[in-house]
């Protein structure tokens, strides 16, 4: 197999973190919308007696898929084929571009429209069909802010959640031409809805991702908020859905699972206003020529570890983002991958063997509060602490890499983390420990000993009194609402 | 293309030798292995009549969607009053739509021989479901009689929709064993009317679907 490309630069985690930390607008926003979505997600799963019997069969059939997924693909291509789609398979992200471009080409189409897809993020394919006469539209409202102020994603849900409406009013005033726009949402909303209406209308392509697909009976599944989806899946001619190997299910009745746990962890609603399931070509209702562009760009390989695999049961909900507490600190930018969070520090280099995103793995406190959340059980601390093992070992067989400062203080830092009643232990012996290190502005500036190469790049931020991890598991007994303190003392007056 | 089927293989063979499969798997133990994934959730709700039909209610409302009753003799009237109530006359309606819904006195238009560009221009449309959620507020809607072709209600400003009693289940396992037999046709969920949070995360209505939803229930 050829190596997988992406598109985003290869800066360290500490270096762009760095950089966004400083930024406190980005983290101001950042934390607002991770706030809301978690405050509103603990309400609708609190309210399941069997959220965790979901969880376990949720993972149950991720887990089974992967271990049969050479089969399940080519069930899948078989039905998806006989209800009058074509299947492609691409190898990496080159060749992935080039079938989507080829198809495009064929239809002479100089426009296509677009529904929000981080594999296609993943392969730079708005790049790629730029770079040959194709103009795209991205249709989710935060993808178009997100493309016409020239960003990049940061959540996989809410990928503009690093803007604010009167960020987002200058970004349509100056590209829509609309210099009177006001700034309510719902005058931005009203703005996007007449720009791309005449899109939906006209462009004959379209390009999206795909939630699912179901082997049993080659149908795809898409689920989103805006309508924006509907109108790509249904009104062009020519629908393309690029998706990952790993998104097959085997079964349409396995939807029944991950339909109520998707969107509970996503946007914390019951159902999400929409889900389009569709199988092939019907004649008379959507397109009529589908293809579903199958993608590796780096995933089989991750089957072969079998600690590491459960990365590939990911559903894309961004519940760990929200919980992270890394995260809401550096928002998605820092880590320099489509994939961003908990899961971007798991998923980006192990997609990259290892060659980029190596700083990720580091990129965590290992609190646990994304394992908790994960609707399908990924434990990613556990597959973390497995991955810094990894990047040691790399590092271990180059003199340099034995004697950086990442790599002296990880082993230090391996022994702690790679045992959670370890870290809680260390996390406690920290907070006596560190009043010695503390300066008055509440930053250590300077560790002791080996963990010295962890703040040779950067500064630290005290432990405070009550950890993460002791201030989660006290939540949780209190009912598992991050408001629910707050709100008991209000109710009490 | 031949380097495509060269991609498939290449694929399929890093997938079978990262996962150490032998050449031949077996169904057989694949099929039992699939049979052992616990399903320890909820898979039937509790609640019947009354119940059911006010947790639907319930939802729906909460999601912004209107929600009448009518006993099934009276569905037309209850049609007519919904439409002058919101001042929508010339409203599309799919094939099979009975023509006992239909008041008198609207210009009701065939679906099927609209393009997206004349759907645009109506003021809504009507159509029936193939079943409905309470417990998430979510209605299904398939490509078959009185549901139509997805562009109908995607395309008009107003959907007003017909929901028998009958066809309200509780919870989303029941759901997907009732599509369990048509489950190849073109299906949409949909959860009240279209909506983004995509703004510093303030729920606004209608962005691109419909931005107004009517919900009429028929109980007899
Ligand atoms: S790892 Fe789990 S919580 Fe994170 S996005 Fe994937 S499914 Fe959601």
């Amino acid at each position: 197999m050829s190596a997988p490309q992406s598109h985003w630069t290869n800066r360290s985690f500490p270096e762009a973190a760095k950089e966004l930390l400083a930024d406190s607008q980005i983290r101001r926003n950042v934390r607002h919308a991770t706030d809301v979505i978690q405050a509103k997600r603990n309400r609708v799963v609190g309210e399941l007696p069997d959220w965790e019997a979901l969880r376990e069969a949720g993972s149950a059939i991720r887990a089974h898929a992967l271990e049969h997924l050479d089969e399940y693909l080519v069930e899948f291509e078989r039905n998806c084929t006989r209800a009058g789609g074509t299947v492609h398979w691409a190898r990496d992200a080159a060749e992935a571009n080039r079938i989507i471009l080829g198809l495009i080409q064929r239809h002479q189409a100089k426009e296509v429209i677009k529904i929000k897809t981080m594999t296609s993020e993943e392969i730079g394919l708005n790049r790629h069909l730029e770079a040959n006469g194709v103009r795209p539209h991205e249709t989710d409202l935060a993808e178009l802010i997100v493309q016409l102020g020239h960003d990049k994603p940061s959540h996989f849900v809410v990928p503009a959640l690093h803007k604010n409406r009167q960020q987002v009013r200058e970004i349509f005033q100056r590209e829509m031409h609309l210099p009177e726009l006001g700034d309510k949402p719902e005058d931005l909303c009203a703005a996007a809805r007449a720009y791309l209406r005449e899109k939906y209308l006209r462009i004959k392509v379209a390009v999206s991702g795909a939630n699912f697909l179901v082997a049993e009976n080659g149908a795809v599944c898409i689920v989103e908020s805006e309508g924006n989806g509907r109108m790509c899946l249904t009104l062009p001619d020519v629908l393309i859905s690029l998706v990952g190997i790993e998104k097959v299910l085997p079964r349409f009745r396995d939807l029944e699972v991950v339909l109520q746990t998707l969107p509970r962890s996503a946007t914390g609603e019951r159902m999400n206003p929409y889900n389009s399931i569709w199988t092939g070509v019907h004649e008379g209702d959507g397109p009529k020529e589908f293809h579903v562009v199958l993608l590796d760009n780096g995933r089989s390989p991750i089957l072969a570890d079998g600690e590491a695999r459960q990365t590939l049961k990911c559903i894309r909900c961004a519940a760990c983002l929200n919980a992270c507490p890394v995260y809401h600190q550096t928002g998605g930018h820092a880590y320099e991958s489509a994939y961003p969070g908990p899961i971007g520090a798991i998923l980006t280099p192990q997609l990259h063997s290892m060659e980029q995103g190596r700083t990720l793995p580091y990129a965590s406190s290992l609190c646990g509060a994304c394992y908790e959340v994960c609707p399908v059980k990924i434990n990613i601390p556990e597959v973390l602490i497995h991955l810094r093992g990894k990047v040691v070992e790399q590092d271990q067989k180059t003199l340099g890499g034995k004697l950086g400062v990442w790599n002296v203080g990880m082993q230090a830092a391996a022994f702690v983390m790679s045992s959670a009643q370890r870290f809680t232990l260390a996390q406690h012996m920290g907070q006596l420990a560190q009043k010695i290190f503390v300066s008055k502005s509440g930053f250590i500036e300077r560790l002791p000993f080996m963990l010295s190469g962890w703040t040779q790049t950067r500064d630290l931020k005290a432990l405070p009194q009550q950890s993460f991890r002791d201030w989660w598991a006290e939540r949780e007994s209190n009912g598992g609402d991050a408001t629910g303190a707050a709100k008991e003392s209000r109710d009490a007056k | 293309m031949p380097s495509e089927s060269d991609a498939r293989l290449a694929i399929l063979g890093s997938i079978r030798n990262a996962l150490r499969v032998p050449a031949e798997r077996n169904d057989a133990a694949r099929a039992a292995e699939y049979a052992a994934i616990p399903r320890d959730y909820k898979r039937s709700g509790t609640r019947q009549g009354e119940a059911l039909l006010e947790l639907f209610t319930h939802r729906l409302q909460e999601y912004d969607a209107g929600v009448q009753r009518a006993p099934s003799g009276k569905i037309a009237d209850a049609i007519g009053g919904l439409l002058a109530e919101r001042g929508r006359h010339r409203i599309a309606i799919p094939d099979e739509v009975p023509r006992t819904w239909l008041p008198p006195g609207y210009p009701f238009e065939e679906a099927a021989g609209l393009d997206s560009m004349q759907l645009d221009k109506l003021d809504g449309v009507l159509t029936g479901c193939t079943v409905a959620i309470a417990e998430t507020g979510s209605i299904v809607l398939q490509n078959a009689a009185a549901q139509g072709r997805r562009a109908l209600s995607l395309v008009p400003d107003y959907h007003l929709c017909v929901v028998f009693a009958s066809q309200v289940v509780e919870t989303v396992p029941e759901c997907f064993a009732r599509l369990d037999a048509t489950a190849n046709l073109p299906t949409t969920f949909f959860s009240g009317p279209s909506a983004t949070a995509d703004i510093e995360m303030t729920r606004i209505k209608g962005v691109h679907g419909p931005r107004y939803l009517d919900v009429l229930l028929v109980v007899d």
